[in-house]
């Protein structure tokens, strides 16, 4: 078995009355595509939140690499090596799209905290060739003095996934990366994570496009009202009953 | 590549006229009545004041209501400074920014734990309580009501070492210079070119590029592995800074400091400075302070009996009415007229008035394209 880059360990998480995770066990091997799967409101996002720092659970425990992230701060976790794609495009809408790439770049060169106020921008030609690299990766090379703000649904969460890329992350969280693309942009994408994963980056994957989960995950977990209740390759997790009648359940 | 030498050719000659302008204030000046070094002074220092709120304010967005603490701070060490050691304007500049440094590192610090109009709020308070500090427990050191001044009994500590004391109260030298009258402009008006140029150089920096983020999306900055407590307060400190050092030029030029300086009334002129003038543009904030300045000292100027001189030519009964009227947005009651021209400024400017000039310029070439003309549009990133 492979080295584990994420491991949940009975993590539970409640909005008041609402149990948005109960119990949840988790793991995710090095180098491996594993994808979450589930009705709305499965509290699969919940589940990302918790990894990045974004909320903290009531109880368990989420290591990375075998190092607790639990109570660090979302710098801290992102600088050791967790970037995630939201499920709305977190970008930084009055910037140019090489700005939006550039800034993350110099946190990963940089750190959390650098006084480079002394340097000039233009100056920083390493960087933005690593930026422009960056940019054709994802397709949006053309545009890259383009506001970003004025970019369509499916440019944006290309756009982050970019800003997300260039920080060469172990661990790349991705909240429905997918959704609102045309088909082909569809592809392209599952095509640039397939690139990533020959890469070696570990990858976990929300999405509801079940064409999108065969070309890309190795393991599949279905999480439904707070608790996974289904695991294994795309196509046990296929044939599972408990999984058709999960999704028919929550359609309704 | 080739847009990125473009870019830089900008910023220098955008620094050249910006220089270029404000060394010969006097002359362009003249013709709007504005040619005289007090008034001159004014627009440097508070020139300095605006660029330094912008940095906070325009790239961050976080709106600080506090900062003429700052300035007031810089006023008072700079008065200590000449009375404790010397006239000589250096080690007065050096005390200022640096207390003023300090006190925005404490402010920042306790601020800038809230975001949106509760850290406005807490600036405001933190502004306020040492305006009253100034006329209570503090004035030892701000000598109250009366303001903090020179006087012959100063020990001048470092001076009565070099040479006697005069017979009057000595004034304030650079090396011997008097920094009164236009060598106290030029003085400034140096002092603001560097602030320009520095501040020229944040915007264009990393550090720039990370405060900039701050405004646009702090959750991506977090969730990007940046940590935007020390980016800020970097940010707030500095700015603090420059206030310090035009609370230092005002006392430089003119030694006396009085609490009011501190007011929340001059933390709002400043805001307004920078509004006016453009948030987040390079020399929108030095417009607007000159503009404002400006304004004050015509408006403020003007009394009853002016303006019935003015309206001479209305008929006998309706003279005291329009005087009545109009006396209402002049002299003292110009901020009446300040603040409806930021209404306006924000209603139909609210980009400020360099932002306007920029839609201007789009709309002339706009026209000369589509009539056929080759213009170039020109990128202006943070104009
Ligand atoms: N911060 C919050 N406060 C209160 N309730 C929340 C919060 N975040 C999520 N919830 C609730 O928790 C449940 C799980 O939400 P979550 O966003 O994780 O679902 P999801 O599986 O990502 O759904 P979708 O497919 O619609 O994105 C939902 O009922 C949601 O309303
Ligand atoms: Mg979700």
């Amino acid at each position: 078995m492979n080295d584990l880059v994420l491991h949940l360990d009975n993590i539970q998480k409640n909005f008041g009355g609402l149990k948005a995770l109960s119990d949840v066990n988790l793991q995710v091997e090095e180098g491996t595509t594993h994808a979450i799967i589930g009705p709305n409101g499965a509290g699969k996002s919940t589940l990302l939140n918790v990894c990045i720092g974004r909320l903290k659970p009531d109880a368990g425990h989420v290591t990375f690499d075998g190092q607790e992230l639990t109570g660090r701060k979302p710098h801290e976790i992102a600088q050791m090596g967790v970037a995630r794609v939201f499920q709305t495009p977190e970008i930084f809408p009055e910037m140019s799209l090489l700005e939006n790439v550039m800034l993350p770049a110099f946190s990963k060169r940089d750190g959390a905290f650098n006084m480079n106020a002394h340097k000039l921008l233009s100056r920083q030609s390493e960087i933005r060739a690593e930026a422009e690299h960056i940019l054709e990766d994802v397709g949006l090379q053309e545009q890259i003095t383009q506001e970003a703000g004025s970019l369509s649904r499916g440019d944006k969460r290309r756009l982050e996934l970019g800003m997300c890329l260039i920080l060469r992350p172990r661990l790349l969280l991705l909240d429905e990366p997918t959704a609102g693309m045309s088909r082909h942009d569809t592809n392209r994408t599952i095509d640039l994570l397939k690139k990533i994963k020959s890469r070696g980056m570990t990858k976990v994957i929300i999405e509801h496009d079940m064409h999108v989960v065969f070309s890309l995950a190795d393991k599949v977990s279905v999480l439904a009202r707070g608790q996974i209740i289904a695991g294994g390759t795309p196509e046990e997790v296929r044939e599972d009953p408990k999984v058709k009648e999960a999704y028919l359940g929550g359609a309704h | 590549m080739s847009n990125m030498n473009v870019g830089k050719m900008n910023d220098l000659t955008r620094f050249l006229i910006f220089a270029v302008a404000i060394l010969t204030m006097p002359i362009w000046m003249d013709p709007f009545g504005g040619n005289y070094p007090d008034l001159l002074q004014k627009f440097a220092i508070y020139g300095i004041f605006a660029i330094g709120f912008n940095i906070l304010f325009g790239l961050t967005g976080y709106l600080s209501f506090g900062h003429a603490a700052f300035l007031g701070v810089g006023s008072y060490a700079a008065i200590w400074s000449f009375k404790l050691f010397t006239m000589n304007v250096i080690p007065a500049l050096f005390f200022s920014v640096l207390f003023a440094g300090v006190l925005a590192f404490i402010i920042g610090q306790l601020s800038l734990r809230r975001t949106g109009i509760y850290f406005s709020i807490l600036t405001l308070a933190f502004a306020q309580m040492f305006y009253s500090l100034a006329y209570s427990v503090l004035t030892p050191i701000t000598n109250g009501e009366t303001g903090l001044q020179l006087a012959h009994s100063d020990p001048r500590m470092i001076d009565s070492l070099f040479f006697e004391a005069g017979a009057g109260l000595p004034s304030t030298t650079l090396f011997g210079l008097k920094m009164s009258g236009y060598s106290g402009f030029y003085f400034c008006a140096v002092l603001l070119i560097v602030g320009f140029f520095v501040s020229m150089r944040i915007f264009r920096s990393p550090f720039g590029l990370m405060l900039k983020g701050i405004k646009s999306n702090q959750n991506r900055m977090m969730y990007t592995g940046l940590n935007t407590k020390p980016y800020m307060l970097t940010a707030f400190v500095i700015s603090g800074m420059y206030a310090g050092l035009a609370g230092s030029l005002l006392a430089i030029t003119d030694p006396i400091a009085g609490a009011e300086r501190m007011q929340w009334t001059a933390s709002g002129e400043v805001v307004l400075m920078t509004i006016l003038g453009g948030v987040g543009t390079l020399a929108g904030p030095v417009i607007g302070a000159g503009l404002i300045k400006y304004f004050e000292n015509i408006f403020s100027a003007f009394n009853d009996t002016v303006l019935a001189e003015i309206f001479s030519f209305l008929p006998e009964a309706m003279v005291d009415y329009a005087v009545t009227i109009a006396g209402l947005f002049v002299g003292s009651g110009w901020h009446l007229t300040l603040g409806l021209l930021f209404v306006v400024v924000v209603i139909f400017l609210p980009g400020g008035i360099v932002e306007g000039a920029g839609k201007l310029v789009k709309l002339v070439s706009k026209r000369e394209k589509s009539t056929g003309g080759s213009v170039t549009q020109q990128d202006q990133p943070g104009e």
